[in-house]
């Protein structure tokens, strides 16, 4: 037991604890955590069938090919070579490039007529492979095989040589910021799911009246610490279950997946800044759905009163999709400042900037406005709910908001 | 001036009280003043509940019970006035010695009974395991062990109401609130309630609960503090409360007339064959000579003392004591 020395109550910690170790208990147990489990697998499930669904009906499209831009007499045995193999083994399709186009790789690839995904150039005793580093890794042993039986000799396969295309700085920001719009649209997702179902637990605690009984041994302020931690903490549980079978999927699906553009601060990183900036966008708009969930009597006043924080919540979202592409301008500035879109900005940041200081300086900064919001949160529901008054404090009403008075 | 000198300088309704062995004081308010928008919930509340006593907050529905429990246990703060928990002023830093049953009850439903009550020692700074295995011992204590794995949603009303009781005590704290512990309890319970709260007090444990039922306040309450329309008229001993009003004598004569008539008061009135008036300053042996004397022809004589429903009626007057007398019905309604 953690007490207050020189008192005999718990501290504010210990006794969110007492809440929050109830709230994650019961909700982890309960029906309504199981549909929060499978709701968003069921939801990629779906997706999944219907990119598999997709996919199918694109395969009517032309498959990727491989160019072959040798001198005539190499193509022409790479041909035969191809026509021979491909009844044995799956060759992808070759095309022959001739002329002064083939010296001219780079239009090769990019040519969206020929659907060239590389380019074989070189002789069949020497090969060279250019093209996306995912795609010559693939095809690499096909060509070898080809040139093998192009030189006639089937027994040794010949050193491949490759040519990774390289990619432009414009891309890879390109590739970034799609990272970072996907990350923001995923903590916007979890975020929106959980205040939603924190609101729903606060709602039920005053039906079910355990409100006064916590009220009378605790302060507010650890009834929505113990609140908010619980949820987290489901939440933690269902990003592990989510990103296990993510990852398992990633693993298994390796080969039909395209490749994952990296994060600036690399992919370990980026993934604890995830979890932190989770963290910190579930706490501050949580403490809000919160403060609603306690001051709303009914479920109709709830979805009403709930209405301006979810509003706002979407317009967090739109800056923060904005700002991805403008970073460092002063519309992402202000976007980093505002308490609620800090962390979706600054996520984006960590997809597109390598710099690590800022994070460590953006979440101290979100770190207090929890704090403040949690406290007002539940200042204004001791005085709006509880209607308690405030005699004895020598303060000014707003200051005394922030205060936890006689109690 | 610090608080801990105006609590001392301000006097209260106990203060007149007949002098007793000095108590140190478990809960003490002095003018307390709640306002919720234009409405003055309580105007001025002053009490004074010494430790180890049981003690009463009695009026009708609407008159400030709730309120002041409340405002006494820091669920709300007061607009004015100051108060004091087992000597701190700020009610949280004694949540551990205090037990509170709130009016409206409330558990969470998918809790079985031990959880509850184990839970509700662990707010109140037990360990949660040893909170449970104290719940499994109250439930087998009050015999409701067979409940115990039941969940709340399984119990009946009454069941889930003693299930919240125990959870009130499980954590063996000095000072209990109980705010209308016996609304919605059938009569076998109300029974068991009486003997607990006489067993908690027999511990050393202050008892205080609010009530309109006049019964439970004069069978169980050392002291009561009277509560209608937000003041206080009356705190004090219950036995001070009854002697504000004289003893009512009850004659039945065999004589219509006489003599004797004039032994009796201006005040007396006939019902039936009875006379009732409130007994002479100067005592019942005057009286019994002067009928005697005067041939009355005495059949019957009792002097009976005032219960606490006329010191009522004679506190808070006869439009709060109908108020009381409707809130009790009510529950009882409520609970039939």
């Amino acid at each position: 037991m953690s007490a207050v020395p020189g008192t005999s109550r718990r501290s504010v910690l210990s006794a969110a604890f007492v809440v929050a170790r109830r709230d994650f208990t019961a909700i982890l147990f309960s029906k309504a955590f199981f549909f929060f489990l499978i709701g968003p697998l069921v939801f990629l499930g779906i997706s999944g069938a219907a990119g598999y669904v997709g996919a199918n009906a694109a395969g009517s499209a032309p498959d990727p090919r491989l160019g072959v831009a040798m001198a005539p007499a190499d193509a022409a045995a790479m041909v035969r070579a191809h026509e021979t193999l491909d009844e044995l083994v799956d060759l992808p399709p070759i095309e022959t490039v001739t002329g002064a186009e083939a010296n001219d790789i780079p239009a090769l690839l990019a040519d969206k007529d020929r659907n060239l995904a590389a380019v074989v150039t070189g002789t069949p005793t020497a090969p060279a492979l250019h093209g996306t580093q995912d795609r010559i890794d693939r095809w690499k042993g096909d060509v070898a095989l080809m040139a093998a039986g192009a030189r006639g000799d089937a027994a040794s396969y010949p050193e491949v040589t490759l040519f990774p295309a390289a990619t432009s700085r414009a891309s890879e920001q390109a590739a970034q910021a799609g990272t970072a719009t996907a990350a923001i649209t995923l903590l916007f997702l979890l975020c929106m799911l959980l205040a939603g179902m924190v609101m729903s637990n606060m709602v039920e605690e005053k039906a079910n009246k355990i409100i006064e009984i916590l009220a009378a041994a605790i302060p507010m302020d650890a009834v929505f610490l113990g609140k908010l931690f619980a949820m987290l903490a489901v939440s933690l549980v269902g990003i592990a279950v989510w990103g296990s079978v993510a990852l398992a999927v990633l693993v298994l699906g390796a080969s039909a997946l395209p490749p994952l553009p990296v994060p600036a601060v690399g992919w370990p990183l980026f993934c604890a800044l995830f979890l932190i900036y989770f963290a910190m966008a579930y706490l501050l708009i949580g403490s809000i759905f919160l403060a609603i969930g306690a001051m709303a009597p009914t479920v109709r006043d709830v979805q009403t009163m709930s209405m301006p924080a979810t509003i706002l919540q979407l317009g967090v979202f739109f800056l923060a999709t904005f700002a991805v592409s403008s970073t460092g301008s002063p519309l992402e500035l202000a976007g980093i400042a505002f308490p609620l879109s800090s962390p979706y900005v600054m996520l984006a940041r960590a997809a597109q900037e390598p710099v690590l200081w800022w994070h460590a300086a953006a979440i101290a900064w979100q770190v207090l406005w929890v704090v403040l919001f949690v406290r007002f949160g539940s200042a204004l529901f001791r005085r709006v709910v509880l209607k308690s008054g405030g005699a004895g404090r020598e303060k000014g009403k707003w200051r005394a908001l922030f205060t936890r008075g006689g109690a | 001036m610090t608080m801990e000198t105006a609590l001392s300088e301000i006097p209260s309704a106990a203060d007149a009280s007949p002098p007793s062995p000095p108590r140190a004081l478990a809960i003490e308010a002095r003018g307390l003043v709640k306002r919720f928008g234009g409405t003055l919930a309580v105007d001025g509340v002053d009490i004074a509940v010494p430790e180890g006593a049981i003690y009463g907050i009695l009026g009708p529905n609407g008159a400030g019970k709730t309120t002041t429990l409340r405002m006494l246990l820091g669920i709300i703060d007061p607009d004015a006035g100051v108060r004091r928990l087992l000597g701190h002023d700020r009610p949280h830093e004694v949540s551990q010695l205090v037990g509170y049953l709130p009016e409206e009850r409330g558990l969470y439903p998918s809790m079985k009974a031990y959880e509850a009550i184990g839970f509700m020692g662990a707010l109140r700074g037990m360990d949660l395991a040893r909170a449970k295995a104290r719940g499994r011992e109250l439930l087998e204590d009050y015999g409701m062990g067979y409940a115990a794995d039941r969940t709340i949603r399984q119990l009946s009303k009454g069941m889930a109401q003693t299930v919240q009781l125990l959870g009130t005590f499980v954590h063996r704290p000095r000072l209990v609130i109980l705010d209308e512990p016996f609304s919605g309890l059938d009569a076998l319970n109300q029974g068991k309630l009486e003997k607990l709260i006489r067993e908690w007090a027999d511990e050393g444990t202050t008892v205080i609960f609010s009530t309109h039922v006049i019964h439970h306040a004069e069978r169980l309450c050392d002291s009561v503090a009277i509560i209608a329309g937000g003041k206080v008229p009356y705190a004090g001993p219950v036995d001070v409360a009854r002697d504000r009003i004289p003893a009512q004598v009850r004659l039945e004569t065999k004589a219509r007339e006489g003599a004797w008539r004039r032994a009796l008061p201006d005040s007396a009135r006939r019902e039936r064959d009875f006379w009732y008036f409130p007994l002479p300053e100067s005592g019942i042996e005057p009286l019994l000579r002067a009928l005697i004397e005067g041939e009355a022809g005495i059949q019957s004589l009792s002097i009976e003392r005032a219960g606490l429903h006329d010191a009522f009626v004679e506190i808070a007057g006869e439009a709060a004591a109908r108020e009381l007398a409707a809130s009790a019905q009510e529950q009882q309604e409520k609970r039939a």
